[in-house]
């Protein structure tokens, strides 16, 4: 048996893994499910309500409702596709603390690299099926025509940008390695500082000059202008080039930064004794 | 070649100890002609302090020892004596401030990934997915050894169902299962990479009688058959003195007393003209109690 057979059947050990707790704690995927659907319902809904929020009880006449809606609604779906890999990559650590299974794990003779990748194997195609529903179900409610929409270019474009989040994310489940009791809560912090510097739910340009500034930085912030003009303007695959570049551009060097990050913090955790304390 | 060798390990821990505010109070009061030393560093498991530093707690101190392939070796000692920590920075899963351990000829940190291939462990508390059953945690770890699925499910039955288990408890949840039932499966994982090298950290408590026999001829048959060296910390005097070839006593995270069974039970001289236990030897040794697993810190 070679060293690569052993290190994929260790990757896909995550995946299988994965499925298998999805299976048994379904009930929890459906109300995950029902309040991801609900939560970009309601923020989308904020587009067809435009005129009564403004004073005025019908639609402005210079505003594009459906655009607005749909704007609004990629906003919550990109964001979810993002935070929903990065939360799956921090349960990396999350999980088996919780289980008391990570000695088990980080005593495998694997790679990190074999590790995270069947972690984040996982975690784009889940991430990618449950934004998919969540599209569907939207989509039926707000009767929105995604016909001229580029679709496979919005796809390509929130892949590409996933790459970024993987390393993002694997740097933050270096905290619960460092901080058993409270590490978990802590990877919040990374995905509320993107979500307000990214563009979620407005243009970046309305932010305050620093803002504006650090939105340069943050992945998301390209993988939402991509998406937005592919679906919403129906912009060709090849001119979403200029978004693609730069999301891949720091994936290239988010991953090996988390990589490095996170074996310090494992380095860390084992000369303090951290790994077999539950948080 | 032996299978383990222990160089002068050290490994002490900081301890938690007063608030950073009370710390400082604590450091601006020996500024006012006080001695400085911190507060805490009286004796127990050798918990010291240094000016300025945070306590620390000495948990295997200057170690030393070896064992030869295929041997039994027995580790004991009182709760928070060491042998968990020992365990850990054996399988890697620490790393020691000072010494060195080889496993099977291979350092325990410039090498990890080759004594990881050639070890497996069994801890007192049996870790598991507790919503997947014994069938799909047990698949996740040998998949972790880049074990084949298909021999895996075969070996799975047959080892748990040799270990007592019925096989519709194969495929329900851990969690429907009592602590004796999951601890056996525990000890499947361990057995399912075939470990030259096998870590068993109280591997039989909380085990009723007859499962704890059962645990014990699985470790009497990996010895006979196939010459697994073993590692065992426990604190059943029996169990260590009917299954270890030689046996060390740890107490504040030094060892003792290393020797066979029979070796340290000569030690000591019976006071009423009973025939000398290892409990003797052990309480003898150590000054201590026997006491229950729970109080274990390290």
């Amino acid at each position: 048996m070679t060293a690569l057979t052993v290190q994929f059947r260790a990757s896909y050990a995550f995946v299988e893994r994965n499925f298998n707790l999805i299976k048994r704690y379904w009930s929890w995927e459906l109300v995950w499910l029902v309040y991801s659907v609900a939560e970009s319902l309601s923020v989308s809904f904020i587009g067809l309500g435009m005129g009564a929020i403004s004073g005025s009880d019908q639609p402005l006449p210079q505003v594009d409702t459906s655009y607005f809606v749909l704007y609004l609604l990629i906003g919550t779906l990109v964001w979810r596709f993002l935070s929903t890999i990065f939360y799956w990559i921090t349960d990396l650590i999350n999980i088996e603390r919780w289980e008391g299974t990570i000695e088990y794990t980080l005593m495998a003779p694997i790679h990190r690299l074999t590790h995270m990748a069947g972690q984040t194997f996982f975690s784009v195609v889940y991430s990618l099926l449950f934004t998919g529903v969540i599209l569907g179900i939207t989509a039926m409610v707000f009767e929105i025509d995604l016909g001229e929409a580029n679709l496979l270019g919005g796809v390509l474009v929130l892949l590409a940008g996933s790459f970024s989040f993987i390393g993002i994310g694997i740097m933050a489940s270096s905290l619960p390695l460092l901080f058993p009791e409270r590490g978990s809560q802590m990877t919040h912090v990374f995905v509320a500082l993107l979500l307000l510097i990214s563009g979620v739910y407005y243009p970046v340009s309305v932010l305050p000059g620093f803002l504006k500034e650090l939105a340069v930085i943050s992945p998301a912030t390209y993988v939402l202008e991509g998406v937005r003009l592919a679906l919403l303007d129906s912009a060709p695959t090849g001119s979403l080039w200029r978004f693609v570049w730069p999301v891949l551009l720091m994936g290239m060097a988010l991953i090996p930064a988390g990589l490095w990050v996170f074996g310090q913090a494992e380095r860390y955790a084992k000369r303090k004794g951290k790994l077999h304390r539950n948080g | 070649m032996d299978a383990i060798t222990v160089s002068d390990v050290y490994k002490k821990f900081s301890k938690p100890a007063d608030s950073f505010w009370k710390r400082m109070l604590n450091r601006n009061h020996a500024g006012n002609g006080k001695n400085g030393n911190g507060s805490n560093g009286n004796g127990k498991n050798g918990a010291s302090a240094e000016n300025g530093h945070l306590p620390y707690v000495v948990a295997v101190d200057h170690v030393t020892f070896s064992v030869p392939k295929g041997e039994i070796f027995g580790v004991l000692g009182p709760n928070g004596g060491g042998k968990s920590t020992l365990i850990r920075l054996i399988s890697t899963l620490m790393l020691p401030d000072s010494g060195r351990i080889d496993v099977l000829g291979y350092d325990v940190v410039r090498q990890p990934m080759k004594v990881q291939e050639r070890i497996n462990r069994v801890s007192v508390e049996a870790s598991f997915f507790k919503k997947l059953s014994p069938m799909e945690n047990l698949l996740y770890g040998a998949r972790l050894y880049g074990l084949e699925a298909g021999d895996v499910r075969k070996r799975v039955v047959e080892i748990l169902t040799r270990l007592g288990l019925e096989k519709r408890d194969i495929f329900n949840p851990m969690e429907e299962m009592s602590r004796g039932m999951q601890q056996k499966v525990a000890i499947a994982r361990a057995l399912l990479s075939r470990p030259e090298l096998l870590l068993l950290d109280e591997p039989t408590t909380g085990l009723d009688p007859r499962s704890k026999r059962e645990v014990q001829a699985v470790i009497r048959e990996l010895r006979d058959q196939d010459g697994t060296t073993m590692i065992l910390t426990t604190h059943d005097m029996t169990e260590a003195d009917t299954l270890c070839d030689r046996i060390a006593i740890m107490n504040h995270g030094k060892i003792i007393a290393l020797d066979t069974p029979q070796a340290l039970k000569a030690m000591i001289v019976s006071k009423n003209g009973t025939e000398v236990t290892l409990e003797d030897v052990f309480l003898e040794l150590t000054g201590s109690k026997l006491v229950s697993e729970e109080e274990e810190p390290v």
